[in-house]
């Protein structure tokens, strides 16, 4: 009988005054009681509601049902049938819109914390398990996967297991994408993105860094020179947004892009980087979503007063409930109804201050938001040595422009059916890439579709 | 991984190093950029390719001691490796259509400047190189554009090489001598291209100049190497390093490049520290 109790049990977390000083992990995970515990929730129901909720389809009541028996490594063989990087979404995927959201017990208290359990399995597994992967027997093929991101790592995972011979060409120096660039450390430590990785290695899997596909080769001279009979794209959205506001480029103003790379990336805000970083003493964060929370929560941690600006209300932040919360708790400053209009520099030529227009919401727009329109006459100055655009991003230009035959949307995005499959003939493509900024989760789940799309195409020819 | 091959010493603060990276000397083209790091924990800098050896596999770059960065990648000797060395990044110098072209160059920058004198002479262009030094100890590749040009003017602050002067007072003289070009291609200083496109706006002349401001990922992803051309924001890395010198705003460019300067000092000083106690 499961038990009935209807809250969860609480995430260990550092506190607020104290993590908002250090970039180690926020969320400390459960024990194996808690862990334990919380299984013991799961109603194990027949139709698996949540299973629907999750992109990679992950049996959820099953892995949780060997937690509750206390069988960790089978949990995660469980969850791994589906998911190559289990520890990576058990952080970060948004699941109180996904899995959690379709849990029964949600219905009249709080649905089982599958992310939660889902995290413990997996680094249970990787603090415990001594079980060595099976390395697939080759089927001869060749595949290259563009990107090492999500959905590229997710993709090469799943053609791996099937015996390709997989080799992940990625722009930077490190893999991981913005596992590895963009989500800070406090939220996902960059040495679990790491031992993922490893593990994909393990299986066979090939990583080139240092290859910016479109520059260093390219898609046809990877098909036509070098054997590979299909090509996955997951090159990601990694093209920062500006405003065009009157002093963006002033020295002190950061994509969020450039201010998450030089922090995660390049480990700026240790004492030893040979990378500089700086948030000033009054940081303003513009934008709403999951990356502007990250920035926020970098700068306030490299001691700067924080404030996020942005355009709408609280009630249609497109940060994750649990982000806005935590960087509250962190001591961020919120802004709603706030757009800026100007940047106002100092005598150096650095950014001073920021003006911003009060706004507010009319009928809903395109996205079905409501929409925020400009009150007149109605302007605020908000001191800024440090301001971080955080507005969105859009794909990188860089391999449709130099890849024969590859139709892409007006904005960018690489046209893709439901299994990822292009106009150019073995090229597939998924993730942000082809949807523009998503998530993690979402795009691991389009590197899945898409390995299986590629394998019946190879097995095909 | 990418071997230093050769490294020559140019100047007492400007070294040349050929590395083996065969991948990028297959694409390589003039004007086109790497991006190298040192070391596992070492930073990213962004240098513009020097040369390229498509048959033994090797691009050549040449940098100034200037940094943390350079520094540590003057101590690093033949038969060492770079952690890190990706590329070519940037678009290519375009070249078509050039019937009469002067290059100039300042310091370091003639090092950039030259595989674009010689891509144009090989065309069959005519060049003129004009390249300006501080003094005659610090004059670098003075026999390989002579090579590349039909005609060479060397300039240096004191006089100690070639003509006293800048390059600008160089690039006047020719233009008004009758000397009718139909661009002038600049790499140098900032300030220096500033100028030498004050001076070609004047004539209307066609102007390219080759940026190299502070970058990370050099693949149009961080934004850091935005610049205000003809008003409008571009990025260095992807829509460059060459723009149209008439538009460029120089002085936020100038600015920009010295947002991190007191921690380059800082870090440049901790590191000649460094060497100093290994000696």
């Amino acid at each position: 009988m499961a038990d009935m109790t209807s809250k969860r049990n609480a995430m260990p977390v550092q506190e607020a005054d104290v993590r908002n000083r250090n970039f180690s992990e926020v969320a400390l995970g459960y024990t194996e009681e808690q862990a334990v515990a919380e299984a013991n929730r799961c109603l194990n129901c027949k139709n698996k509601p949540c299973t629907s909720g999750c992109p990679v389809q992950i049996d959820i009541p099953a892995f949780i049902a060997e937690v509750a028996k206390g069988d960790f490594e089978a949990a995660y063989k469980v969850i791994t049938k589906s998911s190559s990087l289990p520890a990576v979404c058990g952080r970060v995927c948004p699941q109180e819109t996904q899995c959690e959201s379709k849990c029964v017990r949600g219905i009249k208290g709080e649905p089982v914390a599958i992310g939660r359990i889902e995290r413990f399995v997996a680094d249970w597994h990787n603090a415990n398990s001594t079980a060595a992967l099976e390395k697939p027997a080759p089927n001869g093929h060749k595949a290259a996967v563009i990107g090492s991101g999500p959905s590229g790592l997710a993709c090469a995972g799943d053609l791996a297991k099937m015996g390709y011979d997989v080799t992940v060409f990625e722009a930077l120096h490190v893999a991981g994408g913005v596992l590895s660039y963009g989500i800070p450390e406090f939220r996902l430590p960059k040495t679990i993105v790491q031992k993922e990785i490893d593990g994909l290695r393990a299986l066979g899997v090939k990583i080139e860094t240092n290859t910016v596909v479109g520059k260093t080769v390219s898609v046809d001279e990877l098909m036509q020179d070098e054997g590979f009979e299909s090509v996955f794209i997951g090159s990601g959205a990694g093209l920062p947004r500006f405003m065009n506001i009157k002093g963006e480029n002033l020295n002190g103003v950061y994509s969020a892009n450039e201010f998450l790379t030089r922090i995660n990336l390049m480990k700026a805000y240790r004492e030893d980087s040979s990378t500089p970083i700086r948030a000033g003493a009054k940081a303003v964060i513009v934008g709403g979503g999951n990356v502007a929370m990250d920035a926020a929560r970098c700068a306030k941690r490299l001691g700067a007063d924080v404030t996020i600006v942005y355009r709408r209300t609280e009630n249609e932040l497109p940060a994750r409930a649990e982000e806005v919360e935590h960087a509250k708790e962190e001591g961020i400053a919120f802004r709603f109804l706030t757009n800026p209009t100007e940047i106002k520099a100092d005598e150096k030529g650095w950014s001073k201050s920021i003006v911003c227009q009060e706004m507010e919401l009319s009928e809903p727009d395109a996205s079905g938001r409501a929409k925020p329109v400009p009150k007149k006459d109605a302007f605020i100055e908000l001191d800024a040595d440090c301001i971080i655009m955080s507005i969105g991003t859009s794909p990188n230009p860089l391999i449709k422009s130099t890849t024969s035959g590859l139709d892409t949307q007006k904005w960018g995005g690489i046209i893709a059916d439901e299994d990822g499959k292009t106009s150019k003939d073995g090229v597939y493509a998924g993730g942000d890439a082809v949807t523009g900024a998503a998530t993690v989760i979402l795009a691991m789940g389009a590197g899945k579709k898409a390995a299986a799309a590629m394998d019946r195409f190879m097995q095909g020819k | 991984m990418f071997e230093i091959l050769e490294k020559k010493c140019l100047n007492p603060t400007v070294t040349l190093m050929r590395i083996y990276a065969p991948r990028i000397a297959k694409k390589a083209e003039p004007g086109q950029f790497i991006i190298l790091r040192t070391d596992e924990s070492g930073e990213r800098i962004p240098l513009t390719i020097a040369d390229y050896d498509r048959e033994n596999g090797s691009v050549t770059i040449i940098f100034q001691i200037v940094g943390a960065t350079t520094e540590k990648l003057n101590h690093m000797n033949e038969g060492e490796c770079l952690h890190d060395f990706v590329g070519p990044l940037g678009r290519a110098t375009e070249t078509d259509g050039l019937k009469k072209v002067a290059v100039v160059g300042g310091g370091v920058g003639c090092a950039i400047a030259l595989p674009v004198a010689k891509k144009l002479h090989e065309l069959g262009v005519e060049v003129h190189s004009i390249v300006g030094f501080r003094n005659k100890d610090l004059v670098i590749l003075e026999d390989e554009f002579r090579a590349a040009s039909s005609k060479f003017v060397l300039m240096s602050d004191d006089g100690s090489a070639g003509e006293k002067g800048l390059v600008t007072d160089a690039l006047k003289k020719l233009i008004d001598s009758g000397e009718k070009y139909d661009r002038v291609i600049t790499i140098g200083p900032l300030i220096m291209m500033k100028f030498v496109c004050k001076l070609t706006k004047e004539y209307d002349i066609p102007t390219v100049a080759s940026m190299n401001p502070i970058m990370i990922d050099g693949t149009g992803m961080c934004g850091g190497c935005r610049l205000t051309v003809g008003g409008e924001t571009k990025f260095a890395c992807v829509d460059g390093p060459e723009f149209d010198g008439h538009l460029i705003d120089f002085d936020e460019a100038m600015a920009r490049g010295a947002m991190y300067r007191q921690f380059e000092r800082k870090a440049h000083e901790e590191t000649c520290n460094l060497f100093r106690e290994v000696k």
